[in-house]
């Protein structure tokens, strides 16, 4: 077998350690050495974003990296977004705004807007759209992820108003 | 009061799980199960000479090569055809792995098992296969042509021929007024789930014991062929479905070779064995759909009414038929939307080509019919110098004649028979909506700042809810928990959550106490499967069904236990009570403790059913003759025909005059599925719909060159729509409720899908001014018919305004 | 879709990343932000049997900003050089560029020397570094050695860099205080490679366009520079769209593009005439 290269990583605040190939992905990685499968695998070219983490804070493809480049890293995944019982604010805005259908690019979109919002903290509904410009989901239309992205935005400001007043416009 | 949960907005209770990493898909199964991956054809049509193994033998992390002539048995033969047909004359399918020859791009050659998915590749890649090249028949032109054939012994590359006639059509039409002719074209697409598929095997060999995951749309259908294919009874083997990704059609179809190989392996090798699809595989060698040509003739009166409508296609089946002709047949009759024509002949072709199989995707045949028919609206319309929406109003099938039987046969073998439906309110809704009478005046105003903008319309009905059946089980425990099994499967429709609003209601007991499965043959063994818009439908009145008769149960025990009559109970909240006397009551759990007669106690509730307690009448037999231990329900819903939901859809487009780049600035659905179980998980529906809608308008295609490669098999080049093309949906709704099933319901999952690249096709003649007869279409190609348009090769619309005859 | 094997090198120098590629030459390939390079290698389209890291090497991550320049070293990533404000201010022409690269994600591990490495006629900032008249900074066996933008291009993904060679990193030349630039392109979808796209500088004097320079996206084989001054020198706000057959006839005689699935060529030809027409008229009434 090819050689082996101990990785140590921090993913969503835990140390992880596990020598892998070179050529293994960061997402297989994520997937199958460290065992978290809230990270998806939708094309493995980085077009369709359903395995974007986030590297140091910045969402990244996964499958557009090698593990063994993301030692010494700070990673986060869906599973480090929050939980059943404390969900984190995207998390909960999904939940709300029925931001997902079959739930499969969902994880993607959440360390996406996760991201995003931590530097555009007020987005527009047209901003919120091209925020989430870089994920493909086949199932919603994408009109309830951007009002997700609303959503989540309120709910990070604790405000409590409405989703509904910043509702998209048509053109 | 209990708040009613059916046709309330409830959000979705699979989401905290799906939104926090814990969804369990197929590849999220099985860490330590060896892997497997494919030798695929690159050739479109090909003899296979040699296979030569050798140099991939010594490949690390290497368990096992197999080619068609390991398969023993049942396993190497081929794959079965799912939908007989009498007009399939020539049905060819695939085996799991090519023997002799291959017939499109992607065709499994050789199964590679090793210890991981790189080690398969590694190995896969070191195969070598000798080809003799046979001739490549890639697009429905050439196939028609059938100067070369697929298949040896299908002349003229014809699968299925079928004809359907009402009326005398050749007098209606020759008497006709009026006749236009229309050249249509679809083009290939796909339905391109997320996730691709995948299974996942484990084999018990000291129980002799088979379970199966897959990501299918059919957990049944899927144990029942592996059952046949691998010789075990069917109850030693089980198929579970996990979360699944998305389906949109391509996973009713199985078996998959990869559902047959790799559980065969698993039992061959003792080992689990899983195998992922990665995204350049799902897009060879899972299925396609919509590629049609059509041609239409239609007559039809001074007032835009139509007497005859003769309609010839041929379609695109792909290399092979497992899936038999459904597509074809529901676009023959699915073409008639809301309309009554006064006669109807429709006459298919399907035909093979050397490209990947064709079955269902979201629409299945639909799209290309409505877009038949809706293109003759129009043309209608312009060549009368009719508004195009009253055109269509007078060819409605009105409320007042529903049921309205078309005379022909449907996919499932039953009438063509609307069950309601209100189309002149429907169309009524959608002009206020998208604002029709006004747009002329919006149109001037924009094209004096030098913009180009069209209005488009399409209407449609689809026959949702089609049989056999679906059936539910449910059983209530002690601690008032509610199970509630469904066999067939979940893709991302929200089961969990709608199933359990059905429930809720009917058994009077909290939501938050209804668990439902499905696509899980353990919990239920008989079910069809998750397609046609028919989950809801079906699966919606089963669960309702059994509720109600494990309610009818509950009372009876209550009503025994507080001794009153039954008629006097109520359940609310899981609380079972006498009208009028709420101290009189009893919880629904207890009535689950009662329903099982015990000699052990298990818990402190359970003492009430153990045989000292002095619950039971001494004088009767713990459990009555004609009862089971248990509270349960069990039933299944099979209706004598599909429920037919309806819509109609318009889009604002504007084209760049020098670029012809496209936009749609407004997209407006109404939409009738019947009663709503959750009117925000059908908007969600009707949302998803239209971006897969607007895609096949304007994005996506399958691209075939003369070879038969697929030239954008990735999704850099295999256009699907990110959140920056998908316009914002505008939706209003209609209820006309089913009088065929107790809820009134009719399915919702095709509908916003089906009229997408009708309703842009007109929208964008509606602004150039000349007839839009292929999609999808692109910049390029709308720039393209602008220069033939202006070199006088394609004809002016008779309406066409100032933009485009100045 | 999994890479084939290959032996991974992680040097912490720039002489160990040298000494590595001078090691395995033309077996090897230079691993930056891997956004071009891991989708081929998955595919399996490019198997080398070496990657050499760089995302280690110190001191390839600064971004400098100088009168004449802003240099940019091959492990600066297009989101960090987005961002950058003193980079905006000294050259607007990244930023405007580096939006239209890919999606946010991607911007976020390729790297914009990279980009250029790859050569791409169809990558944003190759066309950039041209307009620019960027200097490669390029380190090798034989020593360092600097390549001008207009020799650095040879082909569609080829360069005059040797197999042996990095590029270390790359200057962007800076325009003269009254040159205003802009970027656009279309693209079938937001962050796809552009079917068309244009580069553009304008310097003024007096109110007048006195040198107009523009380079393309997806429509030359090498990005190249296409001098508009004749074309539009004197021209104002108020009366450039009376050079706009002009412009548009220069781009069609400039341009070569190829058909591909998405546009025929002479799409691209129209297009790219098109957008650099729209883009002068907005650039100019900024």
């Amino acid at each position: 077998m090819s050689e082996l290269f101990p990785v140590s990583v921090s993913v969503n605040g835990v140390a992880h350690g596990a020598s892998v190939p070179a050529r293994r992905l960061l997402s297989d990685f994520l997937r199958h050495d460290l065992r978290l499968t809230g990270t998806h695998v939708g094309c493995e070219h980085g077009v369709c974003g359903a395995c974007t983490v986030l590297l140091d804070g910045a969402p990244v493809r996964s499958c557009l990296m090698f593990a063994v480049q993301a030692a010494g890293h700070e990673i986060t995944t869906v599973e480090g977004c929050g939980t059943i019982e404390a969900m984190g604010p995207v998390q909960q805005a999904l939940t709300e705004s029925h931001g997902l259908q079959c739930g499969f690019c969902t994880p993607g979109f959440i360390t996406t807007i996760t991201a995003y919002l931590r530097e555009n903290p007020e987005p527009t509904a047209e901003e919120a759209r091209e925020a989430i410009s870089g994920n493909l989901c086949r199932c919603t239309g994408y009109q309830n992820i951007v009002k997700s992205v609303l959503r989540a935005a309120e709910i990070i400001r604790g405000t409590d108003a409405e989703a509904g007043d910043r509702q998209e416009a048509p053109a | 009061m209990t708040t009613r949960q059916f046709g309330a907005p409830v959000q979705r209770r699979e989401d905290p799980r799906l939104v926090t990493g814990n969804g369990r898909y197929l590849d999220d199964l099985g860490h330590t199960a060896y892997e497997a991956a494919f030798v695929r054809s690159p050739h479109a049509h090909a003899r296979i000479v040699d296979i030569d193994v050798t140099e991939a033998l010594d490949t690390p992390g290497l368990v096992g090569i197999w080619t068609h002539e390991d398969l023993e048995g049942p396993v190497g033969e081929h794959l079965p055809v799912l939908i007989p047909h009498p007009a399939l004359i020539a049905p060819r399918t695939g085996r799991a792995l090519a023997k002799d020859e291959v017939n499109h791009v992607g065709e499994a050659i050789v199964f590679v098992v090793a210890e991981d998915r790189y080690a398969a590749e590694d190995a896969a890649a070191k195969i070598r296969v000798d080809y003799e090249f046979l001739p490549a028949v890639v697009g429905v032109e050439k196939s028609r042509a059938a100067t070369e054939l697929v298949h040896d012994d299908v002349p003229g590359n014809v699968s299925a021929h079928l004809l359907q006639e009402v009326g005398d059509l050749d007098a209606a039409m020759a008497g006709a007024p009026h006749r236009l002719s229309l050249d249509l074209s679809i083009e290939r697409s796909a339905s391109i789930p997320m996730e691709g598929k995948g299974v996942y095997a484990k084999w018990d060999s000291d129980a002799e014991h088979l379970t199966l995951w897959s990501s299918t749309q059919t957990s049944t259908g899927v144990r029942a062929a592996v059952a046949t294919r691998l010789g075990l009874p069917l109850a030693k083997v089980d198929c579970i479905t996990p979360d699944v990704g998305g389906g949109f059609g391509s996973k009713i179809m199985h078996p998959w070779p990869e559902e047959v190989l790799v559980p065969w392996a698993a039992m061959i090798l003792g080992h689990d064995v899983k195998w992922t699809e990665d995204r350049r595989e799902h897009f060879i060698s899972s299925t396609h759909e919509r590629g049609q040509l059509q041609q239409v003739e239609v007559g039809f009166d001074d007032e835009g009414r139509v007497l005859a409508l003769d309609v010839k296609f041929w379609h695109d089946n792909g290399a092979y038929t497992p899936y038999g002709i459904i597509v074809p047949i529901i676009t023959a009759t699915q073409l008639l939307g809301p309309y009554k024509p006064g006669t109807y002949r429709v006459e298919f072709w399907s035909l093979y080509t050397n490209t990947v199989l064709v079955t269902p995707y979201r629409g299945a045949g639909r799209p290309q019919g409505v877009f038949a028919m809706e293109r003759t609206m129009d043309a209608i319309a312009d060549h009368l110098g009719i508004d195009r929406a009253e055109v269509r109003s007078r060819n409605f099938i009105l409320p007042e004649e529903m049921p309205y039987d078309h005379g022909l046969m449907f996919q499932d073998g039953r009438p063509l028979k609307y069950d309601s439906g209100d189309f002149p309110a429907s169309l009524a809704k959608l002009k206020a909506l998208v604002g029709w009478d006004d747009f002329a005046a919006y149109r001037e105003e924009a094209e004096k700042h030098g913009r180009r903008v069209g209005l488009g319309i399409g209407c449609y009905v689809e026959g949702t809810g089609v049989g056999p059946y679906e059936g539910a089980h449910i059983v209530i425990e002690t601690s008032g928990r509610v199970n509630v099994a469904t066999g067939l499967t979940t893709q991302g429709q929200g089961h969990q959550t709608a199933f359990a609003q059905i429930v809720a209601d009917e058994l009077g007991v909290p939501l938050e106490s209804v668990h439902v499965t499905t696509g899980d043959t353990r919990k239920m063994a008989y079910a069809v499967g998750t397609f046609a818009s028919r989950a809801a439908v079906m699966s919606g009145n089963a669960v309702a069904l059994a509720a109600r008769n494990a309610r009818a149960k509950a009372l009876k025990i209550a009503a025994d236990a507080l001794e009153v009559s039954a008629d006097d109970l109520e359940i609310e909240d899981g609380v079972i009570s006498v009208t009028g006397a709420p101290d009189t009551r009893m919880d629904i759990g207890m009535t689950a403790v009662l329903s099982n007669p015990l000699r052990y106690a298990f818990d402190e509730a359970a003492k009430a059913a153990t045989q000292f307690a002095g619950t039971f009448d001494p004088d009767k037999p713990p459990v009555a003759d004609d009862e089971e231990p248990g509270l349960e329900g069990k039933d299944f819903y099979s209706p004598t025909q599909a429920t037919f939901a309806n819509g109609m859809h318009a889009a604002v487009v504007e084209t760049d005059p020098v670029t012809a780049e496209i936009r749609i600035l407004r997209y407006c659905v109404i939409h009738d599925c019947g009663t709503m179980i959750n009117p925000m998980i059908v908007e969600g529906q009707v949302h998803g719909g239209v971006a897969q809608g607007v895609g096949g308008a304007l994005y996506e295609r399958m691209v075939y060159d003369e070879s038969g490669q697929l030239l954008n098999a990735s999704f850099m080049d295999f256009l699907m729509p990110y959140a920056s093309e998908v316009p914002h949906v505008e939706t209003d709704h209609l209820e006309t409720p089913s009088p065929l099933n107790p809820l009134g319901i009719k399915g919702a999952g095709e509908a916003g899908t089906i009229p997408g690249s009708a309703v842009i096709a007109s929208a964008i003649e509606d602004a150039e001014g000349f007839p839009i007869t292929r999609m999808p279409i692109s910049p390029v190609e709308l720039w393209e018919l602008r220069q033939r348009h202006e070199r006088g090769e394609i004809p002016s619309l008779r309406r066409a305004h100032s933009t485009t005859t100045e | 879709m999994k890479p084939a094997p290959f032996v991974y090198h992680a040097p912490r120098t720039l002489d160990e990343a040298l000494a590595a590629l001078g090691e395995v030459g033309h077996d090897g390939k230079i691993l930056a932000g891997g956004q071009s390079l891991i989708p081929m290698l998955s595919m399996r389209l490019a198997t080398p049997a070496h990657l050499i890291d760089i995302n280690g090497v110190a001191g390839l991550d600064t971004i400098e900003v100088a009168d004449g320049y802003v240099r940019v070293g091959a492990c600066v990533r297009h989101a960090q050089l987005e961002r950058s404000e003193e980079a905006y201010a000294a050259l607007p022409l990244l930023r405007q560029a580096l939006r239209n690269v890919a999606h946010p994600a991607i911007r976020n591990r390729g790297t914009t020397v990279g980009s250029i490495a790859h050569a791409d006629a169809a990558g944003e900032m190759p066309s950039v570094a041209v307009l620019t008249d960027a200097v490669m900074e390029v380190c090798g066996p034989a020593g360092s050695r600097e390549i001008a933008a207009g020799d650095f291009f040879t082909g569609p993904l080829e360069t005059t860099l040797g197999a042996d060679e990095l590029v270390t990193a790359v200057r962007f030349g800076r325009f003269p205080s009254n040159t205003s630039t802009g970027f656009v392109e279309s693209a079938r979808r937001s962050g796809d490679y552009a079917v068309a796209g244009v580069a553009l500088a304008l310097t003024s004097g007096d109110g007048a366009i006195s040198a107009a320079r523009a380079s393309f996206v997806s429509v030359t084989d090498v990005p190249d520079v296409l001098d508009l001054t004749e074309v539009l020198s004197g021209a104002t706000a108020e009366d450039v769209a009376a050079r706009a057959d002009g412009v548009i006839e220069a781009v069609r005689a400039h341009v070569t593009p190829e058909s591909d699935i998405h546009a025929s060529a002479d799409y691209r030809r129209m297009l790219a005439a098109e957008l650099t027409r729209r883009l002068i008229a907005e650039v100019i009434s900024r």
